[in-house]
């Protein structure tokens, strides 16, 4: 093997000195830069006591093949001391296509659960009384579509949808940065989510409308600055559509929510976290004029990086999870996914998930580390770096700013362009061998096999006869008076929102209703930037 | 001189996780070869289509989706349909070893599985290329 010249960075390219001290503490103004936890600007945590007044939500991300199976796997994992929900839908749920579509062969049910309508929902929360968990659901195009199915569920169940608490991904931007699962162009797009938020805060008090994603943006192959940079200035995006609306800033603030990637670099992942909260506090309060604290709060959920786990030694990918949701921890964060070992080959099989679990509550419970709020508070290092990164971000900030938002930043390529390059460079870094991957490309040996969970054809076929049943079963003509009427909506300016509850109530499909609107706004092809 | 090994990279079936075809992308243009990316979303029908017109000699797929089974099986059905049987096919994504033992019992190449550097990618597609046209 050839030898390189060892480089000290963060695993962002990042510079790190051999030692820090009071010297780098210098610039640093406790009140303005660090504070209490529990007071702005929350560098230190949004809660005085943190986990000892509430530990963090375990949430497992779940859903595979069909409603009927994720419900089992669902009422497993709650058994095992889960205590939220984290609905996974498969690709064509996610673009907005039925199970029978032609787009969707060989794709139902691969890495996530299939729902095509209100009887599918039905079937996914059968037993869970939704009053009582809370509930994450990961879509974003279709995310009206999908909420509207929850909130007719939940009506069923007779739970006012007041008490509802929960989170609904519906972050769009990073779809077009990052994860590309988009159907319409961005400003209808941004109009849908705007439509969310705001009979959000009419209707849902306690459920998150949108949580605004770092996370696929660093899966992308961002770095973490721009994973941070990205995410919060998606956020000011949002924003500015729901104040252009008509709504008050502290009347929605307090609930958007957001979502971080927990990568391998355990300090450079804290100190991410520490800024965002800062960054976000003094936005809500200096931008926006929030006046309300919890305007102010930046709330996120963290999920380990998918990205860093290998094919290669997979037990491994145990010892990378842990340290990754240590870093979620020692940030901050208030809920947290942890992803199980066998996730780079497939979706997780029971005993690897439950592996997954068990790591976080040894976290909670054994390690200690949940005792005391914002523990390397203090430390030169981390008040350092935690400065660095918020500077950082603050300057793409400014400089998406300056292209005009991040919809015309989206438009020119900007954000696609950065992670483009930056992932490109942390690859070459591994090929030349400057970075290592443990088991890939020093340290190999022989692979030990592991039992992978296997879905086959028979759940696109399952969907597609429940499909046509329901066609034959409902008032199709009650059907499309609901899509004709969503339509008049979607192209006027009312709040598309209660259409498209009525539509799910008369069990039109997801396919049906994102047809519709596919009519009325068009669809999306992005330019491509290698 | 020679002229350069023409690929085509495409990303079929619903997944938008682009990542690895990107960087795929990138490596063998910096390798020398002339690259067409596709971008996302095309069905086995526009991805030999484009590789006619492209006149390309390697078809490079980026799958993580889990629907390489009802995928490829189709686009090298297409290609001995259109004669175009002599155009290498080289898979890359979360393949599992049985899956990709089928793939190349049906013409694929080669595929690649997580971890595969991109030297050893651009190695293949350069020894692949050069014996054909010896």
């Amino acid at each position: 093997m050839k030898t390189v010249e060892r480089q000290f960075t963060t695993i962002s390219g990042v510079p790190i000195e051999p030692e820090y001290g009071p010297e780098d503490l210098a610039g640093i103004d406790p009140a303005r830069d660090v504070g209490v936890p529990g007071e702005f600007p929350y560098t230190r945590g949004i809660h005085r006591d943190m986990y000892r007044g509430k530990l963090w939500t375990m949430r497992q991300f779940s859903g595979f093949a069909t409603p009927e199976e994720t419900n089992r796997r669902y009422h497993y994992l709650l058994a095992q001391g889960q205590t939220g929900l984290s609905v996974a839908f498969d690709l064509p749920t996610l673009m907005g296509y039925d199970a029978d579509h032609p787009q969707s062969i060989g794709e139902v049910g691969k890495c996530g659960a299939s729902v095509c309508s209100l009887e599918d929902m039905e079937i996914l929360f059968r037993g869970i009384p939704l009053g009582d968990v809370t509930v994450s659901m990961t879509i974003n195009s279709p995310a009206s579509v999908l909420w509207a199915m929850y909130l007719a569920v939940a009506e069923q169940q007779g739970v006012d949808w007041s008490k509802l608490s929960g989170t609904l991904q519906n972050d769009i931007l990073k779809e077009y940065i990052a994860q590309k699962e988009y159907i319409y162009p961005p400003r209808p797009s941004m109009r849908l989510v705007t439509d969310t938020i705001e009979f959000g805060a009419r209707h849902t008090p306690l459920f998150n409308p949108i949580s605004i994603s770092g996370y696929h943006i660093r899966e992308a192959g961002s770095t973490a600055v721009q994973e941070l940079a990205f995410t919060l200035r998606d956020g000011i995006e949002y924003v500015d559509w729901a104040l252009e609306r008509g709504l008050n800033i502290d009347e929605f603030a307090p609930r958007l929510s957001f979502f971080f990637n927990a990568h391998s670099d355990f300090f450079e992942e804290i100190a991410k976290y520490r800024a965002a909260r800062k960054i976000w506090a003094y936005t809500m309060r200096d931008r926006y004029g929030a006046r309300s604290d919890r305007s102010m709060k930046l709330r996120f959920h963290a999920q380990t990086a998918g990205c860093s786990l290998t094919w290669q030694q997979p037990y491994n990918n145990v010892v990378r999870t842990s340290l990754q949701a240590m870093a979620a921890v020692l940030g901050g964060a208030q809920s947290l996914h942890t992803n199980s070992l066998d996730e780079a080959y497939a979706l997780p099989g029971e005993h690897a998930v439950t592996i997954a679990l068990r790591t976080q509550q040894i976290l909670a419970y054994e390690s200690g580390v949940a005792n005391v709020v914002d523990p390397l508070g203090g430390s030169y290092f981390m008040e350092k770096l935690t400065v660095e990164t918020e500077a950082a971000a603050n300057d793409y900030i400014r400089r998406i700013d300056e292209m005009g938002g991040m919809i015309p930043a989206i438009e020119t390529g900007f954000p696609q362009s950065e992670i483009a390059s930056a992932s490109y460079r942390y690859q070459q870094e591994i090929e030349s061998g400057e970075r290592t991957i443990v088991g890939v490309n020093r340290f190999q040996s022989d692979d030990q096999p592991i039992e992978l969970l296997q879905i086959d054809e028979s759940s696109g076929r399952h969907q597609e006869a429940k499909l046509a049943a329901l066609k034959q079963r409902r008032n199709n003509q009650e059907v499309q008076n609901k899509l004709d009427a969503l339509k008049r909506a979607a192209e006027g300016t009312e709040n598309t929102m209660p259409f498209i509850i009525d539509a799910v109530r008369a069990y039109a499909t997801l396919g049906e209703i994102c047809d519709s609107l596919r009519t009325v706004f068009g669809t999306y092809q992005e330019t491509t930037h290698l | 001189m020679s002229q350069p090994i023409r690929v085509l990279v495409a990303k079929p079936g619903l997944d938008g996780h682009d990542r690895g075809a990107k960087v795929i992308a990138r490596a063998l243009r910096d390798a020398g070869m002339e690259v067409i990316y596709t971008g996302l979303r095309q069905t086995p029908e526009m991805i030999v289509n484009a590789a006619l017109q492209e006149d390309v000699q390697v078809i490079g797929l980026s799958i993580l989706s889990g629907a390489h089974n009802a995928i490829v099986p189709r686009i090298m059905q297409l290609l001995r349909d259109k004669d175009m049987a002599d155009v290498k096919v080289i898979v890359g994504g979360i393949v599992p070893d049985e899956d990709a033992a089928a793939l190349k019992k049906d013409g694929v190449a080669a595929v690649f599985q997580p971890g595969a550097s991109l030297d050893a990618i651009v190695s293949f597609i350069r020894n692949s290329v050069g014996v054909q046209s010896a």
